[in-house]
């Protein structure tokens, strides 16, 4: 693949062979990085389809698991407009909007009829299981199930949607492509795997980007442990210019695999290097004597796409999880080291080491839960050109707190300040707009500045 | 204010010179843009502070006054233009503001259209986000209001990133040159839904949209006009807590029974003992506490995403 054809990939609205995806299975139930291939296969409930029919799609497509055709289950484009039966589609967990005058109290329906004794259903699991064989659509069972619902009728209509949600995601599940970029990824991970992600959540992300004033041409500093997700994030702003430099304390470079589920082009890949801190803090002119064995590049050291997907998975296995009851659930990727992403992470060049000491980065993002916050920021604080700006991260507070009280005792930053993000997601509904009744109560904290002269 | 021009990029070489945009700063709630001309000079209440005395300093220096008081020199980033910037308008924040650039996936190479332009505070940062190669395309209806945002856009160095327009993109909706090409649009507007069909004619395959509305009416009627063409229709409200930071100088005393043990302690007994059985141990830590005022409502942030009908 030239070069030129993959920078016009990784701003592509269309999947192709060998691209990253995120799939949100049944409105964010499950959310699976793959990557596309010929041989790849999605597990859903005990079906495996192929991810074959999602090569060429726009991202955005919705497709539907189909289980009538007698070859096997298979994802097919759905149309949200186009099914008659799915037209009042709930979005996100909501329902749509309704027509003005079907407002929530004009409805004279109401639950006290309704008896939880396990009897309204009259259609056994065998009957189900007779329809699929004689190749019924997932859709057909869904209005077999409703149709021989005793209390179907009696259920208020949001309650009539919220039934035929749950026989959807069961019998027609259904698969969103997303687009793997900063957003997405750290969202994905939030939900699912935050530990993986030191908890950063995607509003601290951003300000981490803006705090650190991340734009093109920047050379950017950064102590990520954070999975990558970071470094990632920066490469993303960067757009191919610049670099990124992605530090560690000793021997070894922290674990960087989650760059390679974004889409970035090889342009955008050899802008993230890496280099030890202690490379970074040695004067400019020796020379390492005997350079250290350097672990190397993604590839060679992380885990593959593949775990980074089934670590996913396992995260997954909530109560709520529409089908994971049904069986053990995997993604493989068989093709995988035909597609291999571009190497991202190469050690740093002497000659970039060098320009560096010479001019200074631009900023520095440290997301490091297990270093020590001060002695990480009073060794690489100086390594920043002056007047520029830093974000460091942290889920705790006192380590900031004590960071921020030595920059001021040192007269090494000013314009310090430390701030908690607060995120909160609102349903909007006709007459029934309330804030989320669960939400995430903690994101992180930043301690922000501007690094001043040594006077 | 970014580095479009490499040479330009702030280093341990680069000095400040004449004709540079510098923000002065005096305290983290007081700072202001000042662009250095050789025989200007700034008056604050810390005195006169000549401008010829900065060309040739690095960004970052404490610079003096005939007084001897001081600021800093600090090389503007669209962050600190938010905090500089004159006030035509109510402008975004620094948290809704990142918040927005991250959710509408704005990347290096993406057009964006914006309106209103308002004082220009989020355009800076969306500039930031789309170069060197994208381009923000922002409208307000205000003549002067469009005017001064190109003045000021000008000013610190972003006119090739950003294009002001005057329209009134409620009335007349975007401009049809753009159908179809935008990856991404922002409204700030009073009545947002009479712009959402025209955005969503303007809008790249899964292009996204955000509506910045301060009232939850407005988030209302906009997404019921989004439902019909958009989907992933998201209302969200961000807000920022600061802390301060001090260090406190605390007191433990103990009742000094059994002298011996205390040895082990490393405070000195600084005050003494001030009674013959009480002894104090003066303590200091670093303490953090959130900040006893805050924003609290800015606006609310609704995002969709272009509905793909494949």
């Amino acid at each position: 693949m030239s070069s030129t054809e993959n920078i016009n990939k990784s701003s592509s609205r269309i999947t192709w062979e060998g691209c990253s995806v995120l799939l949100d299975i049944n409105d964010g139930d499950r959310l699976v990085f793959a990557r596309l291939s010929p041989a790849a296969k999605l597990k859903i409930g005990n079906k495996n389809c192929s991810l074959q029919p999602l090569i060429g799609c726009p991202f955005g497509t919705v497709f539907q698991l189909d289980t009538s055709d007698s070859d096997g289950p298979f994802l097919s484009p759905f149309q949200p407009k186009g099914d008659v039966n799915n037209t009042d589609e709930i979005k996100d967990g909501h329902f749509q909007a309704e027509s003005k005058d079907d407002q929530p109290n004009s409805e004279s329906k109401d639950n006290r009829s309704l008896i939880d004794n396990n009897t309204a259903q009259s259609l056994t699991g065998e009957d189900i299981e007779d329809m699929r064989r004689q190749g019924a659509k997932g859709n057909e069972i869904i209005e077999a199930l409703i149709a021989n619902s005793a209390t179907f009728d009696k259920k208020t209509s949001f309650s009539q949607e919220k039934y035929r949600l749950k026989k959807q995601k069961k019998y027609a599940p259904r698969v969103l492509i997303r687009r793997p970029v900063a957003r997405s990824i750290c969202e994905a991970y939030f939900k699912k795997y935050p530990l993986k992600i030191g908890f950063l959540r995607v509003d601290t992300l951003s300000l981490l980007l803006s705090m650190a004033n991340v734009s093109s041409n920047s050379d950017i500093l950064v102590v990520d442990m954070v999975g990558g997700l970071l470094t990632g994030a920066v490469a993303e702003r960067l757009g191919g210019t610049g670099f990124v430099c992605n530090s560690y304390l000793g021997q070894t470079p922290h674990s960087m695999d989650i760059v390679r589920i974004f889409n970035l082009s090889d342009e955008i890949c050899k802008r993230i290097v890496r280099s030890s801190i202690s490379d970074l803090l040695s004067p400019k002119e020796s020379r390492p004597q005997n350079p250290k064995q350097d672990v190397g590049s993604v590839e060679s050291q992380s885990i593959d796409q593949m775990s980074v997907s089934v670590s996913m998975e396992e995260a997954s296995h909530s109560p709520e999880n529409g089908i994971s009851d049904i069986g053990a659930e995997n993604t493989t990727f068989p093709a995988l080291k035909a597609y291999k992403a571009t190497k991202a992470g190469e050690k740093a060049s002497q000659e970039i080491l060098d320009s560096w000491k010479e001019n200074g980065f631009s900023s520095l993002i440290i997301a490091a839960p297990d270093l020590d916050t001060w002695t990480v920021v009073r060794d690489l604080l100086p390594l920043l050109s002056n007047s520029a700006p830093f974000a460091i991260y942290h889920q705790y507070l006192q380590p900031l707190a004590t960071c921020m009280h030595n920059l001021q005792l040192e007269k090494m930053a000013i314009g310090l300040q430390i701030t908690e993000p607060w995120l909160r997601e609102y349903q909007v509904l006709p007459s029934r707009t309330h804030p989320h009744m669960q939400m995430s109560a903690f994101g992180g904290y930043i301690l922000s500045g501007t690094k001043i002269c040594s006077s | 204010m970014l580095t479009i021009d490499t040479t330009r990029k702030i280093s341990f070489n680069r000095l400040i010179s004449n004709g540079d945009l510098v923000i002065v700063y005096e305290r983290h709630d007081n700072m202001k843009a000042v662009t250095v001309s050789e025989g200007s000079v700034l008056q604050n209440r810390f005195g006169v502070f000549k401008h010829s005395d900065w060309i040739g300093k690095s960004f970052g220096s404490k610079v003096f006054s005939n007084k001897g008081g001081f600021v800093y020199l600090l090389a503007p980033t669209p962050e600190l233009w938010t905090l500089v910037l004159s006030h035509r308008t109510q402008i975004l924040y620094i948290a809704d503001i990142s918040f927005v650039v991250m959710y509408l996936e704005i990347v290096p190479g993406c057009v964006v259209l914006e309106s209103g332009t308002g004082s220009g505070s989020l355009s800076t940062s969306l500039a930031r986000a789309v170069a060197p190669k994208g381009h923000v395309y922002t409208f307000d209806f205000h003549e002067q209001r469009a005017g001064s945002a190109r003045d000021d856009f000008e000013r610190i160095g972003l006119s090739s990133l950003v294009t002001v327009g005057l329209r009134d993109i409620q009335g007349e909706g975007f401009p049809e040159e753009f159908v179809g090409l935008a990856d991404a649009v922002f409204l700030d507007l009073p009545q947002p839904w009479l712009a959402i069909p025209s955005a969503a004619k303007m809008l790249r395959h899964d292009g996204t949209l955000c509506s910045f509305s301060p009232c939850i009416e407005q988030v209302q009627r906009s997404c019921e006009t989004l439902q019909s063409n958009f989907t992933d229709i998201r209302t969200f409200e961000v807000l920022l807590r600061t802390y301060e930071v001090r260090e406190v100088k605390t007191e433990s005393s103990e009742i000094n029974g059994n002298g011996g043990s205390n040895v082990s302690l490393p405070c000195k007994r600084r005050h003494g003992s001030d009674g013959a059985n009480v002894v104090s141990y003066p303590n200091s830590s670093v303490m953090a506490r959130p900040c006893g005022e805050a924003r609290g409502h800015t606006g609310y942030l609704t995002f969709a995403r272009l509905q793909c009908l494949s």
